[in-house]
């Protein structure tokens, strides 16, 4: 424990030239090698009292597998690392580390944190270069079946706890690959989709089925699933994936796009590559995307690879209400993004086509915090100015789609028309039926919906395994 | 993988395609579509169910050839497959139970409203249709409508089949006749069913029309289809395809669909480059 710090700063992980990758797909932060690693693994005092642990939502065993990598034991490291967390190489990438382990660290208080998500990373690919397997076994077959509904991190965690406790398990998705936001949304620059792929085959192989193409509440509605396909219980993980668009003038112009359809067109679709790939998007010269989240930085960066020569970020609150991860933004900005801070959209105007032309601004000011506990941002009278675009992306949130809740009238809903589901549980007030991730909280993170989904396999198995003490009456909320 | 089971072709670069694909097949009803996509680097195509198979497990798709990916799909042939097939997408189509329905469909627009003629037939409806294209050859599925319906009156703008003129010629001179209708489905290129949406508004007739914007991902999570609906915003693919056609923004729907028109002429200019 008296250790003594010798380097206060994290060990710096190499990254792609910023010119070089500002119009590149390739990932950008290219990962520790073994010396960076255990350099920055010895950096970890072992606290007795473990607060990152407390910080991570999936409770992995931080300061044992920092351990094992300070000692060199990477397959040590791996084992107690996939133990607590089915997708390690994605949460190194995505996870918010600054606000969740990272900001936990004792290291934190006087110096930088340990770098706990760079340290994940590289254990994960450090065991995929090796070829190792995931820790844990898999239950004799339970006779049970259950259906997961959507394949984002909530889904895939749930189905791969399911299948280990012995269940036979499906995943129905919409789209026609897996992985929800991990394919469709957070570009490849970010997080490569070969890592996604190999985390989906690794379900495969614990004996998941995954059926693409399929859309519940379309191709089969929930009580399809329990009356005809005689499935023992449905867990729902389809994401918060209704895009919004703000009431101003111009927003249905040829140019205009959500987060959700510009990064989707991208990613999923590789338009990227357009005319190889058969999916078209406008390419434009100069691009404002709207909103400050994770979502919008994608968005932005992703404008520049396409060779806009403006990027502009367009953001209603100051840099620090920035809800997008620190890291990212530090990126952008290296790749030349253009930050406009306190300023807000209130008119988009077209050209004789229809075609995007003008971003109409006002420029805010902070007033008073909000419920949020956030400056909320105030406009200041006659300081609307133009910016000349041609595609404007909103990355300002987005609802809960309601294909499922059209479908399955005893599933309550909130006002937002998120599925009401117990937080420690995932049960809804429909019996056999269980939700978890973004469907449920709204917008979150990739490590709070698989803690859902871990929660939610936990509460299906229970409910699986004693059906006599499974109550008729509603279970849980 | 979904078995191609046969491919005929209707008339030029229009093609009857059956594909297997009992998910869909099971639960398909008028009115609604599916969403294929070729092969690896395809774009995801929204086709509408033309027609269904249960014992086969298949369905029917007419499509016609009008850029890269329609014609890539109509060149697989029977005993060929298609990557993805996802569905069944969108609202099914409302039949009121025993009314008389006017069926209007602009070529293409046949395929949309030939099963939904067929809806109202299996409710116990009436069904007048009006099939209308430029020329003879794009009068698609008049042989299959006559057999459904109740009258099939058939124009083309050259006169080579049926009566010469437009289908709001014969739409006006069927309403003229007296004859009641309760309600109209029009579909077919963006101009023809405002027409026909122009001409049914001052009668107070209920016009229905399905909607064709460019769509992704077909499940209402990219906002692409959105449309503006009596000054509301609708994403066609879950909240349509069919609206009542006297609310749409037909100006604002054409428009955003010429979005991609130059990448679109590109992309064909690849393919033929490379084929
Ligand atoms: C662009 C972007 C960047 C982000 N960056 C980060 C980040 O850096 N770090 C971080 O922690 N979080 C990030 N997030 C948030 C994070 O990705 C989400 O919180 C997380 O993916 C939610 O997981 P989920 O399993 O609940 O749903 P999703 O990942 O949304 O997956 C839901 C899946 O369900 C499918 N589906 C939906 N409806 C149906 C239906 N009716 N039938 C069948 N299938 C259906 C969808 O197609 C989708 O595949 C980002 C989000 C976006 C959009
Ligand atoms: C609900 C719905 C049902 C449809 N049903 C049929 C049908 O039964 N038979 C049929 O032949 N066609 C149908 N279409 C139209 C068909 O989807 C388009 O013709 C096709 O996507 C064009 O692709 P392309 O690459 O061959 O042509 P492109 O060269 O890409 O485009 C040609 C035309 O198709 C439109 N288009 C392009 N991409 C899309 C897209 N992703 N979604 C919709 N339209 C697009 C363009 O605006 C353009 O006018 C339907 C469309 C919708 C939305
Ligand atoms: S999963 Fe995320 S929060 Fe948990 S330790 Fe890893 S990086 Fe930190
Ligand atoms: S809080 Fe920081 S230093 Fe302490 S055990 Fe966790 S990672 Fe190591
Ligand atoms: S096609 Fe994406 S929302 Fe309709």
């Amino acid at each position: 424990m008296a250790k003594k710090i010798t380097q206060k700063t994290k060990t710096e992980m190499p990254c792609r030239d910023a010119g070089e990758r500002s119009r590149s797909f390739d990932e950008v932060a290219l990962g520790y090698t073994i010396d960076m690693a255990v350099a920055e693994a010895n950096r970890c005092i072992e606290c007795k009292n473990e607060p990152c642990i407390a910080g991570c939502p999936v409770g992995i065993d931080i300061p044992t597998f920092i351990c094992q990598v300070a000692a060199g034991d990477f397959q040590a490291a791996w084992q107690t690392l996939s133990a607590d967390n089915l997708l390690p190489a994605i949460c190194g990438r995505v996870c918010p580390q600054e606000e969740q382990c990272e900001c936990k660290c004792t290291l934190g208080r006087k110096f930088d944190p340990v770098a706990i998500g760079r340290l994940e990373r590289f254990v994960a690919d450090h065991a995929a270069s090796q070829g190792w397997q995931v820790g844990g076994t898999i239950a004799p077959p339970s006779g049970r079946a259950v259906a997961v509904v959507g394949s984002g991190p909530a889904g895939l965690t749930a189905a791969a706890d399911l299948a280990r406790l012995g269940h036979k398990v499906t995943i129905f998705e919409a789209l026609h690959k897996p992985g929800g936001v991990l394919v469709y949304g957070i570009p490849e620059f970010r997080l490569p989709k070969t890592i996604v792929s190999r985390e989906v085959q690794a379900l495969e192989q614990l004996g998941v089925e995954i059926k693409t193409n399929h859309v519940i509440g379309r191709t089969f509605t929930v009580d399809d699933l329990f009356d005809e396909l005689r499935y023992d219980a449905v867990f729902i993980g389809t994401g918060a994936g209704l895009p919004h668009f703000p009431k101003i003038p111009g927003v249905n112009l040829i140019g205009v796009y959500s987060a959700n359809e510009y990064l989707t067109r991208s990613n999923l679709m590789k338009a990227y590559r357009f005319p190889e790939s058969d999916t078209p998007m406008i390419r434009a010269r100069n691009v404002a995307v709207i909103g400050g989240g994770n979502t919008a930085m994608d968005s932005v960066r992703t404008a520049k690879r396409l060779g806009a020569d403006h990027a502009y970020l367009v953001y209603r609150r100051s840099r620090d209400e920035m809800p997008a991860r620190h890291e990212e933004i530090e990126h952008a900005e290296e790749e030349g993004i253009e930050l406009l801070l306190l300023a807000a959209p209130i008119e988009i105007v077209g050209d004789a086509e229809s075609r995007v032309r003008v971003l109409r601004c006002e420029r805010m000011a902070l007033g008073d915090p909000d419920a949020s506990g956030r400056r909320s941002p105030v406009p200041i009278p006659g300081s609307a100015f133009d910016l000349e675009v041609e595609v404007v992306v909103f990355a300002v949130g987005q609802g809960a789609n309601p294909l499922i809740s059209g479908t399955t009238p005893d599933l309550p809903v909130n006002k937002w028309g998120n599925i009401v589901a117990d937080d420690a549980t995932g049960a809804t007030q429909k019996r056999g039926v269980f939700a978890g991730g973004d469907i449920v909280t709204g917008g979150a993170t990739v490590i709070s919906a698989m803690g859902a989904g871990r929660r939610a396999a936990q509460a299906i198995h229970a409910f699986l395994t004693a059906p006599a003490a499974a109550p008729d009456t509603p279970i849980g909320v | 993988m979904y078995p191609v089971l046969e491919n005929e072709l209707l008339s030029q670069d229009v093609h009857r395609l059956w594909i297997e694909a009992p998910h869909v097949a099971r639960k398909r009803k008028p009115g609604q579509f599916v969403i294929i996509r070729v092969g690896e680097e395809g774009e995801r195509i929204p086709l509408t169910i033309a027609d269904v198979d249960t014992a086969r497990g298949a369905i029917a798709l007419i499509v016609q050839g009008v850029g890269k990916s329609t014609r890539e799909l109509n060149l697989v042939p029977a005993g060929g497959t298609v990557l993805d097939v996802a569905g069944p997408l969108g609202r099914p189509t409302h039949i009121e139970p025993g009314a008389h329905v006017c069926c209007v469909g602009g070529g293409i627009g046949a395929a949309v409203v030939y099963p939904i003629a067929c809806g109202v037939k299996a409710s116990g409806g009436r069904v007048t249709a009006i099939l209308g294209g430029r020329t003879k050859d794009l009068v698609l599925l008049e042989r299959e409508m006559r057999a459904v319906a109740d009258a099939c009156h058939v124009t083309t703008d050259d006169g080579s089949a049926g009566a010469k003129g437009l289908v709001t010629d014969a739409l006006s001179a069927i309403i003229a006749e007296g004859v009641r209708i309760d309600e109209v489905v029009a579909v077919g290129p963006v101009p023809m069913m405002r027409a026909v949406c122009e001409l049914t508004r001052p009668l107070g007739l209920k016009t229905t029309v399905s909607l064709n914007p460019v769509m992704v991902d077909g499940t209402g999570m990219c906002g692409g289809c959105r449309v503006l609906i009596g000054g509301q915003q609708k994403f066609v693919c879950v909240d349509g395809p069919e609206f009542d056609g006297h609310l749409v923004d037909f100006g604002e729907l054409s428009a955003r669909l010429r979005a991609y028109r130059s990448q679109e002429a590109e992309s064909l200019t690849h393919y033929c480059a490379s084929h």
